[in-house]
């Protein structure tokens, strides 16, 4: 199960390494997206994984020995809802730069840090 | 105990909800004045509880540790609070001058103590995952204040300072989730035992992705370029607050995990560390002197300064460490203060392009003086605050016969100096270009206060620590001694071991 995980991760991070690297921002903006989701499962399976056993433990029962650990799922979700707020503002942002300065090329958005015109 | 340290968490985070609520009336301005007022109160208590008592911890929610979320505050995190609170009260009486109804409206004070209640956590908490998340208080605080406005020059600094921050965000959680599958905790106290017993070439690994994670927000070489895109686009108060305390939150991320965590194999990663602090001085330097620009200059200085106090955090001797700190408190207030002036200088001469100003000292004796203080400090006169700090990491890594080191540590020295004439000679000597008499009286009384007041009082700091840096040393190697051998810190955090 892990190397299957390790696959995944390592595909999602390809992919968004290769989106990030092209000369787009909405482009850009979605490989962030995906390489978020690849740091999420990284938590996740750094916490374990374990087939079918809730981290519950029954009144009156002992702790069981194989229980989920709910640990990196708390801070998988928590990592989830900030990514979500960040995404939203970077998608807002993209959009307004689209509006304001007619491109979303990186190497052509210069409004801020002019070319030197030779003296 | 925990209470104290809650608290400036908490005020800043109540006062950001008290400034949204009344962002449509006056009073919210006064409210974010109040607000800091009130974090400098409660951090002025942390300081002088941590003087006391040695490092104090609280546990959250009452879960003892390492399972809650701990907060903690030795030496280190007690100044950086102080200093913050400093920052804040002085951004926020400016504030008063510098931003104007339209960006009240849309919330600025709200993010602005959002900003502060982000940067105090971060300096605050003992828990890794927690780090992270005041890390994106912090960012989506910053986020706001730096388009707030939308002119299209905030737009486009904005998109590579999100751009590469959320980058850098992502390795952060990326180290976080391996040390976590790699030791079981996330309690920095405990990580420092924990991780003896890992493997330690897998450790490292995660500690330079760390390493690259709070290299990007502390804008080191070569992952600094969204400093300098962005940083002189927004109002001058909001540049100023990120330029006296962002990119420190990195610095103190990065001095906090490399004394405590991962000081496994310093060989590696410290001589990388090392590298990059002499880089970053020499290419920030140059980037600088490059510029025309007064806040684009001081911008690239940003990166060269933070070059030092990674300088002193590489060398990793107790002298070094002391300098590290105390090149953090006198940088904060420095550089913070040099943006503010620049804010003056671009309201009464019409800008910050420094061929297009002029005549300042001629008509704004005052304002000349208190940009030299700030300014010198930064080049490293004496007996201005910037000398002591440079001093103590050129005499470090002469100790450890770093000839190299101290060498670019002082040639960096001498660039900035040129920096600052540059700055010195164009903004403050030569007549202004159109002929305008840039006086201070172009400004309101109420502005002129609300401008002055901060500005002087922060050069009165740089003063008091160049003029009595025995105080202050005495402080910085205490919390350099607690830094390198951090058994007070961990103690605290999870009880007596014995």
């Amino acid at each position: 199960m892990e190397v299957l995980f390790a696959i995944t991760i390592g595909v999602l991070v390809a992919a968004s390494v290769y989106l990030m690297l092209s000369n787009h921002l909405l482009r850009f903006i979605f490989g962030l997206v995906l390489i978020s989701n690849a740091a999420n499962l990284t938590i996740f399976v750094a916490g374990r994984l374990t087939d079918g056993a809730p981290p519950l433990i029954p009144v009156g029962a002992d702790a069981p020995v194989i229980a989920a650990n709910a640990l990196p799922q708390a801070l998988v979700l928590t990592a989830i809802v900030i990514g979500f707020g960040l995404f939203a503002f970077a998608i807002v942002l993209v959009f307004r730069a689209w509006t304001s300065l007619n491109s979303l090329t990186p190497d052509e958005m210069r409004l801020a840090e002019p070319e030197e015109t030779p003296k | 105990m925990s209470w104290l340290l809650a608290l400036p968490i908490a005020i800043p985070f109540l006062t950001a909800v008290a400034a949204f609520l009344t962002r449509n009336m006056p009073v919210g301005r006064w409210i974010s004045i109040i607000g800091s007022a009130i974090l400098l109160c409660a951090s002025i208590v942390l300081m002088n509880t941590v003087l006391r008592d040695g490092v104090v911890a609280g546990q959250m929610g009452g879960w003892a540790a390492p399972f809650g979320i701990t907060l903690v505050a030795d030496l280190l995190s007690a100044v950086m609070v102080l200093i913050t609170a400093i920052v804040a009260v002085a951004v926020s009486i400016y504030a008063l001058a510098d931003v104007d109804e339209k960006m009240e409206r849309l919330g600025y004070h709200a993010l602005f103590n959002m900003l502060i209640a982000g940067v105090v956590g971060a300096f605050v908490t003992g828990d890794l995952f927690n780090l992270y998340v005041w890390f994106e208080v912090m960012l989506i605080a910053s986020f706001g204040l730096l388009v707030l406005g939308g002119r299209p020059e905030q737009i486009d600094g904005g998109v590579k300072y999100v751009a590469l921050n959320l980058i850098s965000t992502i390795m952060f959680l990326t180290g976080i989730g391996l040390l976590y599958g790699m030791t079981g905790t996330l309690n920095m106290a405990d990580l420092a035992s924990a991780v003896d017993t890992a493997d330690q070439r897998l450790l490292t690994i995660v500690a330079v992705l760390f390493m690259i994670a709070f290299g990007v927000k502390a804008a080191v070489f070569p992952l600094f370029f969204w400093l300098p895109a962005s940083y002189h686009t927004p109002a001058f108060s909001v540049s100023a607050v990120f330029a006296g305390l962002l990119t420190k939150v990195g610095v103190y991320a990065l001095i906090r995990m490399f004394t405590l965590v991962f000081d496994h194999d310093t060989a590696f990663t410290h001589t990388i560390l090392l590298w990059v602090a002499v880089l970053t001085m020499v290419v920030g330097v140059l980037g600088a002197a490059a510029q025309s620009d007064m806040r684009k200059i001081l911008s690239f200085h940003i990166v060269s300064q933070i070059g030092y106090m990674i300088l002193g955090l590489a060398l990793l001797t107790p002298l070094a460490l002391v300098g590290a700190v105390f090149y953090l408190v006198h940088h904060i207030v420095v550089k913070a203060n040099l943006f503010l002036i620049a804010g003056v200088a671009q309201r009464i001469a019409g800008g910050t392009e420094l061929g297009r100003i002029g005549g300042l000292y001629k008509s704004a004796p005052l304002l000349a003086i208190l940009f030299v203080v700030p300014a010198f400090s930064l080049a490293g006169f004496p007996p201005l605050s910037g000398f002591w700090a440079k001093f103590l990491l050129v005499k470090a890594a002469l100790d450890v016969q770093a000839w190299f080191i101290a060498f670019v540590a002082l040639a960096v020295g001498l660039l900035t100096i040129y920096s600052m004439t540059k700055i010195w000679a164009q903004a403050f000597w030569e007549p202004h270009p159109d002929g305008i008499e840039p006086k201070l009286s172009r400004l309101s009384t109420r502005d002129r206060a609300a401008f002055l007041i901060p500005i002087a009082g922060l050069a009165m700091l740089t003063v008091i620590i160049g003029t009595m840096p025995e105080a202050f040393v005495q402080f910085a190697e205490r919390s350099a001694a607690q830094l390198l051998d951090p058994t007070a810190y961990i103690t605290a955090v999870l009880g007596d071991p014995s």
